[in-house]
């Protein structure tokens, strides 16, 4: 299938800067990453309400949480690794049990941050922000997926997390897609199993759809954006429907999007699941796509773990 | 308590008789209230009566009527194990009534073991994990004075805490975003629950740190009311910087066998101690 590629994050940059148009009261924070986040654009806009930290993401969480209180919509920017990994206690203490109003835009998330290597590479982010009571976890598809989700999140007040790629990804959507908190999208209709997908992995879901057909099977394409509060309705019904489940995430297998779908499975209507993501390793320097390939994030292991789950069904 | 800000600088000594009284008050709040409840930390909650008893009492824009108030100061208790001596205080200035202190720490109750701003009446932010208050400080002045209001920031640090690297990250983002609306006062009891503080993890010199971080810092008796109102008038008024007060204090001050000692940093006391404590601060036992 051909794409059209653009990048995710400066449809957060884009998105922030009309926010900071339409509320006097958004407010952008950043880690000494401002171009790398694209909050540069905000930072041009609206110096007077952009506050660059520098290297100090606890202080970064701690001060976006102070400027919420005082009734500031707060857009908190860094690597997802630095965010949730290096800041975690202080988003736990400082912005989740205050339910504060602090969204934060992690980009540079998962393997495809390539070259950086392991050290800058987060699988954990969704399932350190997951666990998290009053958090909502968002891991956008696309350039237009990622700016209509921040534009959303901006309505609904409380602590948000989005997480955005480093890499060039092709366009599933459009201008005119609507984004829904907490609603799953659901991009292809099929009968016989129901691929789950987030992040960088929605289009190799849709790829594998179309491999799929060749092969006889019919498969739905779901996108599930909104990781936390996850879709139930959307999940239990395609388990209803086709009877079984395959999950790809861009992320550690271990309480990922995978298991949360899993979870709702094991409640509500279980039937076969299989789970394609980032074994539980560190990852390593490479291209985004050699990587990729290397762990297992492919069209072709969707489409295996396909024919393993359908079987699984007699 | 009035809406606007007090005059109290004019005539500090005409202040001191009832403020000491306050205190006193909240002092026998404190350990009966963490006797009642079995745990929590009394030693840090006695040694910040005074700047509490100032703040609460005298320096704060704030009204206990209406504790959401949008122009009101804001207080972020960094050291959270200290929130017996807030809550006695948020208490006696009527944001709720006294008797509920008794059920600290009990399940159910809004007065949690450390302050939790969505349960409890007053409290401004939850706070407990060390080292996280001033950065929040910092944030709701920002806030303030992008909102262009003359509300002011008060944030009590513990000096154990210090030997987190969050508050010097804070510290150097203070003085950098020139919040001079911040004012921060350093609880320098010199005892952390391992021991003391220069035994553990040396802080000093502490002045001079914080003065080459840039804050304009006065160092006092903590629990000197009329060198506090003093102080906190000056930080109003000082124009530029963030203030830090370094208040020396005693940890367990107020009851004999508490000051200075170790074991009350997390123990509370008991039958007795209660009984005796009481009766050296004065009033019914």
């Amino acid at each position: 299938m051909e794409w059209q590629m653009k990048n995710m994050r400066p449809g957060f940059g884009e998105a922030l800067v009309e926010l900071g148009q339409r509320y006097h009261n958004v407010v952008a924070l950043n880690a000494d990453l401002s171009c790398s986040t694209t909050t540069v654009m905000f930072d041009r806009a609206y110096p007077e309400r952009f506050f660059n930290v520098g290297v100090a993401e606890q202080n970064l969480m701690g001060i976006s949480a102070g400027l919420a209180a005082t009734g500031k919509i707060v857009f908190a920017s860094t690597f997802a690794m630095f965010a949730t990994g290096r800041a975690y206690d202080q988003i736990r203490q400082s912005i989740a049990y205050p339910k504060l109003n602090v969204k934060i835009v992690a980009t540079h998330a998962g393997i495809t941050v390539g070259g950086d290597g392991a050290s800058h590479q987060m699988h954990e982010d969704l399932a350190l922000m997951r666990v998290l009571p009053h958090m909502t976890v968002i891991a956008p598809a696309d350039y237009w997926e990622t700016k209509k989700a921040v534009l959303k999140v901006a309505e609904v007040p409380g602590p948000c997390y989005i997480r955005t790629a480093r890499t060039d990804t092709p366009l599933i959507y459009d201008e005119d897609y609507r984004f829904k908190i907490g609603i799953a999208d659901t991009l292809r209709d099929g009968e016989d199993v129901t691929i789950i997908a987030t992040g960088l992995m929605v289009v190799k879901a849709l790829e594998a759809a179309e491999e799929l057909k060749e092969l006889g099977i019919s498969a739905r394409v779901v996108n599930m954006s909104t990781i936390k509060p996850i879709d139930k309705n959307t999940i239990i019904k395609a388990a209803r429907e086709t009877g079984a489940i395959v999950t790809a995430e861009e992320h550690n297998m271990i309480v990922g999007m995978g298991s949360a779908v899993t979870e709702v499975l094991t409640d509500h209507e279980p039937v076969p699941q299989r789970r394609v993501g980032i074994p539980d390793v560190f990852g390593e320097s490479g291209e985004s796509e050699e990587l990729m390939e290397a762990y297992g994030l492919t069209v072709e292991n969707i489409v295996e773990n396909v024919k393993i789950a359908v079987e699984m069904k007699r | 308590m009035p809406l606007e800000r007090m005059d109290y600088w004019l005539d500090i000594d005409s202040s001191l008789e009832e403020l000491s009284g306050i205190a006193r008050e909240a002092r026998r709040w404190i350990v009966r209230m963490t006797h009642e409840a079995g745990s929590g930390h009394p030693g840090g909650s006695l040694s910040i009566v005074e700047i509490l008893t100032a703040l609460y009492f005298r320096v704060m824009k704030h009204d206990p009527e209406n504790p959401h108030w949008e122009e009101r100061d804001r207080m972020v208790l960094s050291k959270g194990h200290g929130a017996p001596g807030l809550y006695a205080l948020l208490a006696l200035s009527g944001y709720f009534d006294p008797e509920e202190l008794l059920t600290l720490r009990k399940l159910g109750s809004r007065l949690q073991g450390h302050p939790s701003m969505n349960k409890t009446p007053g409290v401004d932010m939850s706070t407990g994990s060390l080292g996280q208050g001033l950065s929040i400080a910092i944030g709701m002045a920002l806030g303030s004075r992008l909102d262009r209001k003359d509300n002011r920031i008060y944030c009590i640090l513990g000096d154990g805490e210090c030997q987190e690297g969050q508050i010097w990250e804070a510290a150097m983002a203070a003085t950098h975003f020139k919040v001079d609306n911040l004012c921060a006062i350093l609880d320098r009891n010199q005892l952390q629950i391992d021991g003391p503080t220069e035994k553990i993890m040396s802080l000093e010199p502490v002045v001079p740190k914080f003065k080459a971080f840039g804050w304009h810092v006065i160092e006092l008796n903590g629990h000197d009311l009329k060198e506090l109102l003093r102080a906190f008038h000056e930080a109003e008024t000082y124009k530029g910087k963030p203030t830090m007060i370094i208040a020396n204090t005693v940890k367990g001050k107020g009851v004999s066998f508490m000051e200075g000692a170790l074991k009350f940093h997390g123990k509370t006391p008991g039958k007795e101690e209660l009984e005796q404590a009481l009766r050296e601060l004065g009033g019914d036992v």
